[in-house]
């Protein structure tokens, strides 16, 4: 089986790749002692082509789009173009300081302003800022904004912001992070919010209600106006959470569904690299309301060109949210995705993304597995629970999950969410063929066969990986976070 | 149809085993009322030849410079495989190693990081990284207070000279939890350690030390360290990581160290590109690991024994832990480490050091170009690869001139810090040579107004 030695296992004192430095160490004779490195730092000492080889053998060790199929459900992992990082990385992009005059940077600029345009149409918003760095940053930003608006009109008690209990683990955390406190309310066994559980919760202390829409459970909120009405009426604003827009573009609009504000993971929808978990991009869209307290900077258009609006432009801005504006990078190749599909293509990327999701839906359901919500239209993704294998068999989610990987399909997303037990969340994308979903049916048949015949043999999945099942309690209690070979020798 | 593989005839068997006419029936549980037929606003779809030429249009409506900015963002050399390897397909497309049988090469690579970060600051444990600098510094805040020994104090000290935007977006993250930051007394350019006296230490969680500071000082790390730790604060240092190479790194502060230690990565491997992606760091105490946000991954022992990596310590996490999480953060920048972690391979530690030191020596020899001209002064020394100097007129109008000469000529300290007078941040990096720096002193002279002899 593949293993690759640490790179400071190859390391040897004295070796370099040396064309990288300065040939020669420059005087420091000004600088004195007290401030200085005393031991160098316990970095490797290997050449080019070692370090060549073993980051390109490590990369071989991982699941990855371009490798699997990767149908893992919320993420969104789709074909991520090539040319969009090809684009993104022309010299003429990469050279760029944050801190250059605008009149320096009015390619960049262009791009940012037409792509704020472009997410204002797709979400159907008024004012957009890019600067959100992830998903999680563009819900505290939306959340923040709304506890600024509540602030700006002298309501001051507005602390509560409800979640449903099928949400990202992000929504309660953000929650937290704006100071506010989150109140959990149930989902009913259709899939749709519980009203009357809402209509309890909300009053004179309630800031917002998190939504997804469609829900992490893979179903449309149908009920979606009713709950804008009741949270509306009771003072509070709506933030929709976009981390699954890919089943609605170009086919509803969160404006239109009744939201105040709502933030988009571009590295879902509009296929930027998730790189191994990350860089993404969390980028707000708001309605009239809230646009004053947008995050800054923002791309501002004026006779003569593109600007970065600051303070100055925008006194009401709940401020700055990273050293300088994000991760501009990836909103580049967010906005080649855009140019390439235009208006179709994007609607073409929902409509797939369903079609792709409803199929695999079906045939699972066909071949004799538990749908969690059999009588809702799948959306983008959907929900198996193996609870009665599990129970029939002993056979997890987790062991579906691990003998998938030895049969070449990177695992759903797995107890998540929380109220379905033994559930695998399913989301294929629209960039997988039809005969690539057949293929997972098969292979998720044959595990569940195996689970019947031999339980066994399915709990020593995964056997084809760089490494077997691992041992989480030792790494938790036996913590091991950093190489510690042999001490360097003192300079 | 980018991107999207579907034949007609795999669209009609799939329709057919759904039992619909088409596609938009599969969106009839929208209420009809909310739905919209199209994207008016969106433009249509380019080829991607048409997408190639339109960007490099773009690119080329770009101005490049010779560039002595810094000020939190620097150019440094980037060796060609560092990008080469980092977007290979597998790093690339691949997601948070949830899966870790699956993911070995990330989370081997982010342990690799961990180790390498951790030696570079000398403390115990590193984190796999956080957004930017200004993000993981607000973050460092939040866990001293969390973390802290004066329980009570949700306030912390921090030096006047740390990056003005990092302050400023600190102060957007840290004010939903009551987080407040206090500026340390300062004089010359850095804190004032002989001034701590006037400060009623037991109100406050830490102290956060730039290092070196924003405009290039080298705080009294050692003896601010001793002070804060006799009072109960907790230590944050916020360092440039290629000055480690060469600077006293944070573990070694005073008699016991700094307690956890952050920044920005970007001089690690990652491209200037307008402020971003770049990646914050940060790095603790053993003592303290349960408190740092963010992934982190370990070493442990598959079922037959050999050595693996895996996402460890997840407790902390929000998707986990939910509303009493460390923090909300989720995605990180793991391709940014992954561009570092190679970086810092190729250097290796004389690499780095030699690094550092040339950026050192050529700011020196700029300092010493420039004020050779007359009425520029230095403002203060020892200085690390950024200085500060004092120029005979404003800055803005001078550094506009310079731009349109096509230089980037430095950061005008005058409206965030007024007591620095007509103050310039310069910086020279190791890319910068004897000419380029020639070029900037003739460039100076000239919009100095002055004659000089070239």
């Amino acid at each position: 089986m593949k293993r690759e030695e640490l790179i400071f296992e190859q390391s040897r004192p004295g070796r370099r790749a040396s064309t990288h430095a300065p040939a020669t160490l420059a005087a420091i004779d000004d600088l004195p002692a007290a401030v200085l490195r005393e031991t160098p730092p316990p970095l490797p000492e290997v050449s080019e082509l070692q370090v060549v080889r073993h980051f390109t053998r490590l990369s071989q060790l991982n699941f990855s789009i371009d490798t699997h199929f990767y149908p893992l459900g919320s993420c969104t992992m789709k074909y991520n173009p090539r040319v969009s990082n090809t684009l993104a990385m022309l010299p003429g992009f990469l050279a760029r300081h944050p801190l250059e005059p605008d009149n320096h940077a009015q390619g960049v600029l262009e791009s940012l302003y037409e792509l704020q345009e472009m997410l204002k149409a797709a979400t159907g918003m008024s004012g957009v800022s890019l600067t959100p760095m992830a998903g999680a940053q563009g819900e505290f930003a939306g959340i923040a904004m709304i506890r600024a608006w509540h602030l700006s009109r002298g309501d001051t008690q507005r602390t509560q912001v409800i979640v449903p209990d099928a949400a990202h683990g992000t929504n309660p955390a953000t929650a937290t992070m704006c100071g506010c406190e989150a109140i959990e309310i149930p989902t009913g066994p259709d899939g749709d919010v519980d009203l009357d559980a809402l209509r309890q919760v909300v009053g004179p202390k309630t800031a917002a209600i998190m939504l997804t829409n469609p829900s992490t459970l893979g179903v449309f909120e149908r009920r979606i106006s009713e709950i804008a009405e009741i949270v509306h009426a009771a003072g509070g604003l709506l933030y929709y959470d976009g981390a699954n827009l890919n089943a609605i573009l170009g086919r509803t609009l969160p404006a239109g569904m009744g939201f105040d504000v709502v933030h988009i993971n571009l590295h879902k929808t509009f296929s930027t690299p998730h790189g191994g978990g990350g860089p993404g991009a969390g980028i707000v869209a708001v309605n009239a309301r809230l646009e004053p307290f947008l995050p800054i900077p923002i791309v501002g258009k004026r006779e003569g060109g593109h600007v970065w609006l600051t303070e100055a432009d925008r006194p009401q801005t709940i401020g700055r949210l990273s050293g300088f504006m994000g991760n501009t990078g990836i909103l580049l190749r967010a906005y080649v995705y855009m140019r390439l599909l235009g208006a179709e293509g994007m609607r073409r990327v929902s409509g797939y993304a369903t079609l792709n999701a409803n199929y695999l839906c079906v045939r699972l359901a066909a071949a004799g597995f538990t749908i969690a919500y059999p009588r809702r239209r799948a959306s983008h993704e959907f929900i198996i629970s193996l609870k009665d294998i599990a129970r029939d068999t002993g056979a997890t989610a987790m062991d579906f999950a691990k003998a998938l990987l030895d049969r070449g399909f990177h695992a759903p997303t797995t107890y998540f969410p929380l109220l379905v037990p033994e559930c695998l969340l399913i989301e294929p994308t629209e960039t997988e063929t039809r005969q690539e979903l057949d293929a997972f049916v098969q292979a998720l048949s044959e595990i569940r066969d195996l689970a019947i015949r031999d339980v066994g043999e399915l709990k020593r999945a995964p056997q084809t990986t760089p490494v077997r099942r691992l041992d989480d309690v030792r790494a938790a209690r036996q913590l091991d976070l950093t190489w510690q070979g042999k001490p360097r020798t003192v300079n | 149809m980018p991107f999207i593989p579907h034949t007609d005839d795999d669209l009609a068997a799939m329709l057919q085993t759904i039992g619909v006419a088409d596609i938009d029936t599969l969106f009839d549980e929208i209420p009809a009322a909310l739905r919209v037929s199209g994207l008016p606003g969106v433009p249509p779809g380019m080829s991607e030849a048409a997408v190639t030429r339109l960007m490099h249009g773009r690119a080329a409506r770009n101005t490049d410079s010779l560039c002595f900015l810094g000020a939190g963002a620097y150019e440094h050399h980037i060796p060609a495989a560092v990008w080469e390897l980092a977007t290979r397909g597998e790093f690339y497309s691949a997601y948070t190693p949830y899966q870790a049988e699956a993911s070995q090469g990330t989370l081997q690579l982010i342990y690799e990081y961990q180790s390498m970060l951790a030696g570079l600051v000398d403390l115990d444990v590193s984190n796999a990284s956080l957004y930017d600098g200004a993000t993981a510094f607000a973050e460092a805040c939040l866990m001293a207070v969390r973390a802290s020994r004066n329980r009570d104090s949700r306030r912390v000290l921090v030096a006047r000279y740390l990056h003005p935007l990092w302050r400023k977006a600190a102060e957007t993250l840290l004010t939903g939890q009551a987080v407040e930051l206090v500026e340390l007394p300062s004089a010359d350019g850095r804190t004032d350690a002989g001034a701590l006296a006037t400060l009623d230490a037991q109100d406050f969680a830490a102290v956060c030390l730039p290092w070196p500071n924003f405009l290039g000082g080298l705080e009294p790390v050692d003896e601010l360290t001793d002070w804060a730790h006799s009072h109960n604060l907790l230590v944050i240092a916020v360092c440039n990581p290629v000055a480690l190479g060469l600077l006293k790194p944070p573990g070694k502060w005073g008699a016991q160290g700094a307690d956890i230690a952050c920044g920005e990565g970007q001089p690690l491997g990652i491209p200037l590109a307008s402020g971003g992606p770049y990646f914050g760091f940060m790095a603790c105490r053993q003592a303290l690991v349960r408190q740092m946000p963010g992934r982190i991954v370990g070493q442990t022992l598959d079922i037959e024994g050999r050595r693996g990596f895996t996402l460890t310590l997840q407790a902390r996490e929000q998707h986990i832990r939910r509303s009493k999480a460390t923090s909300n953060i989720c995605t990180n920048q793991g391709l940014m480490v992954t561009a570092a972690t190679i970086h810092m391979s190729l250097l290796g530690s004389e690499g780095l050091r030699r690094v550092a030191a040339q950026c050192h020596a050529n700011t020196r020899s700029l300092v010493g170009a420039l004020t050779s001209l007359d009425g520029v002064a230095l403002y203060f020394a020892p200085y690390f690869h950024e200085a500060v100097l004092q120029l005979p007129r404003p800055v803005a109008p001078m550094l506009a001139e310079l731009a349109a000469a096509g230089i980037l000529g430095g950061y005008d300290l005058s409206a965030d810090f007024p007591e620095l007078g007509q103050g310039l941040l310069v910086c020279a990096t190791e890319l910068r040579t004897a000419e380029d720096i020639e070029a900037y002193r003739l460039a100076l002279a000239g919009a100095l107004g002055m004659a000089v002899a070239a």
